[in-house]
């Protein structure tokens, strides 16, 4: 039998500010994303000192997590982002720093799925995660993965979305999927509140 | 000596995103792995960079490097030995 699941919630990380279900967390005026990240780090009392070793891209993606999943207890949460990017930002630096000395700090993170370790370490998730690179955004694929783990039981619970850094510019839009949830989980509605804010 | 050692505790927290540490929360003798810094591998990576970067010294083999990053301490004294630079 094919169960309807829900979305419980959403958070979007765009223009400078975090938002939770559409209501702002935090803003923030600079036009630097190092400054504005850290901003909201410790404005959201975001106790992780590991947080400023990650790129731009696994801050990002971190920080949006963090928002969904600070006060969830499920643990077994399937992880399935995406973004156009891929970690092209941080590839930039490490090539650059080929010139010179390579940075393993930098090198590490030229994978786009490295955030998705992150979040799980943070939030002790040993599930299953997945992440695709999309030339925009796609709620269709993330639906179906999402409903496609949850109906096979693989995943209790679903964090999916779009997280995508490149050249200082940022967007982040996640969202959890349960049984359980406010909205129901179809392209429709993930889309809208995609493009909401 | 204790020049270099001031300027390793600089270069440790600029260089490995030690946002939340200031220079004179760490003591010479703290361990920089396990419970004192907490420092991983990658950051162990990162110092042996630092080492070949700033100071023209190569590890030859990488678990040299247990030892001389023990602490603030053992780093300057092994600077102050091998530095090139």
């Amino acid at each position: 039998m094919n169960n309807t699941f829900h979305i419980q919630n959403y958070a979007h990380i765009r223009a400078n500010e975090v938002a939770l279900n559409g209501e702002s967390l935090y803003e923030n005026t600079t036009d630097d994303f190092s400054e504005f990240i850290k901003g909201a780090y410790h404005h959201l009392k975001t106790d992780y000192s590991k947080f400023f070793k990650m790129d731009n891209l696994s801050k990002l993606a971190f920080m949006a997590a963090d928002v969904l999943l600070k006060n969830e207890p499920e643990k077994n949460i399937g992880l399935v982002l995406s973004n156009k990017a891929s970690s092209l930002d941080t590839d930039r630096k490490h090539q650059d720093s080929l010139e010179t000395y390579a940075s393993p700090a930098v090198f590490v993170y030229t994978l786009p799925n490295i955030c998705l370790g992150e979040i799980s370490i943070k939030h002790q998730l040993y599930s299953e995660n997945c992440f695709f690179i999309f030339d925009a955004f796609n709620a269709e694929a993330l639906h179906t993965y999402a409903n496609s783990l949850m109906q096979e039981e693989k995943a209790e619970k679903m964090l999916c979305g779009w997280v995508d850094f490149d050249k200082g510019n940022y967007d982040a839009f996640l969202y959890v999927v349960a049984k359980k949830g406010t909205f129901v989980h179809s392209t429709t509605e993930i889309n809208r509140l995609y493009q909401i804010k | 000596m204790s020049e270099l050692k001031l300027e390793l505790k600089e270069k440790i927290i600029e260089q490995l995103n030690l946002e939340d540490i200031a220079i004179e929360e760490i003591a010479d003798t703290d361990p920089l792995f396990g419970e004192g810094l907490g420092l991983d591998s990658i950051d162990a990576l990162e110092l042996i960079v630092m080492l070949d970067k700033d100071y023209g010294i190569k590890l030859a083999d990488p678990k040299e490097g247990r030892k001389i990053f023990e602490s603030i301490d053992t780093m300057a004294g092994y600077i102050e030995e091998h530095r090139k630079r």
